[in-house]
């Protein structure tokens, strides 16, 4: 059972939720729980999560507007409040911290939550390896953890892409996700995109097209 | 029953259709994979199937589709708990196919372009349960969605159901594949909920 600890609110439809889980085993960025809900007659719902961070049970939802679970957890899940979660989940979406090769991280929307555990995990780790996150929204009031990946980190390269509205002067005019946003990186790079299927479709065939070893290319799509 | 959520009423279905503990009705069809999806060529896919023995079957996309078909109607369930009821297939069944292999094997490895692996009893795949299926809704099976030939079996997870379909290797032994390995259920039954390991 976990106990809502903490909350942050990371853009205006989503919210970072912190929780306080009594022997949690630890887990791996990448993975994920099942949250589940019930409701005093017993009725149950359940939906999966990413793990933002590699270190807490922390969980960044978007709201959908008629969605089932997520309206409950961002607008009425109060501190304090228990859930029942369960996790950690998933071995496969996973990065470990060591001297790997270098990492191209690829977020559409939401996506971003188990990628951002990646980031985290190599930071907390002190790891060398070298990151590269291209991170997708419709506007930058879209941005999940913005002021986090404002800050300079060394070894950490993040691009914006905008699809519906940019800010001013900036270089790139807003749309869709290209190849040439992919940056020059070699192709011999482990890759984890996640995000809307259509999104994880079309990053994953521009991969393939640049080269990249489809081996290494791993996926993870929601909706 | 679990731990009541302060404030938590849920939204109940308006149907009265039973579905599997935990699952909700989705009329979309989510895309899910472990990495990018297989393009195959119909003229370059093959289907393998391998006998204990060492034994190989071999099926063209021509000669599958010389082969009887049926048209089954069934309800999916996927173990990221959504369920898509009423799914429209066009495929062989797998009686069809294992009708004239020889083989004692109690268990079935199946493996897809790509390189992912699922297994499950050879029971779980005999006697009208599972199919080969090249058509969804009347049309050709997208690559997204396991085309051009994807393996179909209604009545475990969807994990089970493997996409972009390769080969079947007939084992005397249980072997885990993908998903198995990664701490998923062994056999994935929705209806008793066998999530992941230990359910």
């Amino acid at each position: 059972m976990a106990r809502l600890a903490e909350t942050r609110r990371e853009t205006g439809t989503a919210r970072t939720l912190v929780f306080d889980v009594p022997g949690w085993p630890g887990h791996l960025a990448g993975q994920h729980v099942d949250v589940r809900l019930t409701a005093p007659d017993g009725y149950a719902a359940q939906r999966s999560y990413s793990l933002s961070a590699p270190d807490r049970v922390e969980l960044t939802v978007q709201r959908i507007p008629d969605g089932e679970v997520s309206p409950y957890l961002t607008d009425v899940l109060g501190v304090g409040d228990p859930v029942e979660i369960r996790g950690p989940v998933g071995g496969w979406f996973v990065w470990r911290p060591g001297a790997g090769p270098d990492v191209l991280l690829i977020a559409g929307g939401s996506g971003i939550a188990p990628l951002m555990a990646m980031v985290r995990a190599r930071r907390l780790a002190g790891s060398g390896t070298r990151f590269r996150l291209v991170y997708s929204t419709r506007t930058p009031g879209d941005v999940f953890y913005a002021d986090e990946l404002r800050r300079p980190e060394p070894g950490l390269d993040v691009t914006h892409v905008y699809t519906r509205a940019a800010p001013d002067g900036w270089p790139r005019p807003p749309g869709r996700l290209t190849v040439d946003d992919l940056g020059d990186g070699p192709p011999d790079r482990d890759c984890f995109v996640c995000g809307p299927t259509g999104f994880v479709e079309s990053a994953a065939d521009m991969l393939l097209a640049r080269g990249h070893d489809p081996r290494r290319i791993k996926t993870e799509r929601f909706g | 029953m679990g731990i009541v959520s302060p404030g938590f009423h849920g939204r109940r279905r308006e149907s009265a259709v039973q579905l599997p503990p935990g699952q909700y009705l989705t009329e979309d069809f989510p895309v899910l994979s472990a990495g990018p999806t297989p393009r195959i060529p119909e003229e370059e896919w093959e289907f393998t199937v391998t006998t204990e023995t060492g034994r190989q079957h071999r099926w063209t996309w021509r000669e599958l589709l010389d082969l009887p078909f049926e048209t089954p109607r069934v309800d999916i369930h996927c173990v990221t708990k959504w369920s898509k009821l009423g799914t429209d297939w066009q495929g062989v069944s797998l009686d069809v196919l294992l009708a004239d292999v020889e083989t004692a094997a109690d268990f079935a490895l199946v493996s897809s372009y790509g390189g992912y692996t699922t297994n499950l009893p050879l029971e779980d795949l005999l006697d009208g349960k599972a199919w080969i299926v090249y058509r969804y809704g009347g049309e050709e099976l997208a690559p997204e969605h396991g085309g051009p030939v994807r393996l179909l079996v209604p009545h475990l997870y969807f994990w089970k159901s493997a996409k972009w379909l390769r080969g079947i290797d007939l084992l005397t032994e249980n072997e885990p594949g993908f998903w198995e390995t990664a701490g998923y259920h062994d056999y994935g039954d929705p209806w008793r909920e066998q999530r992941y390991q230990g359910d």
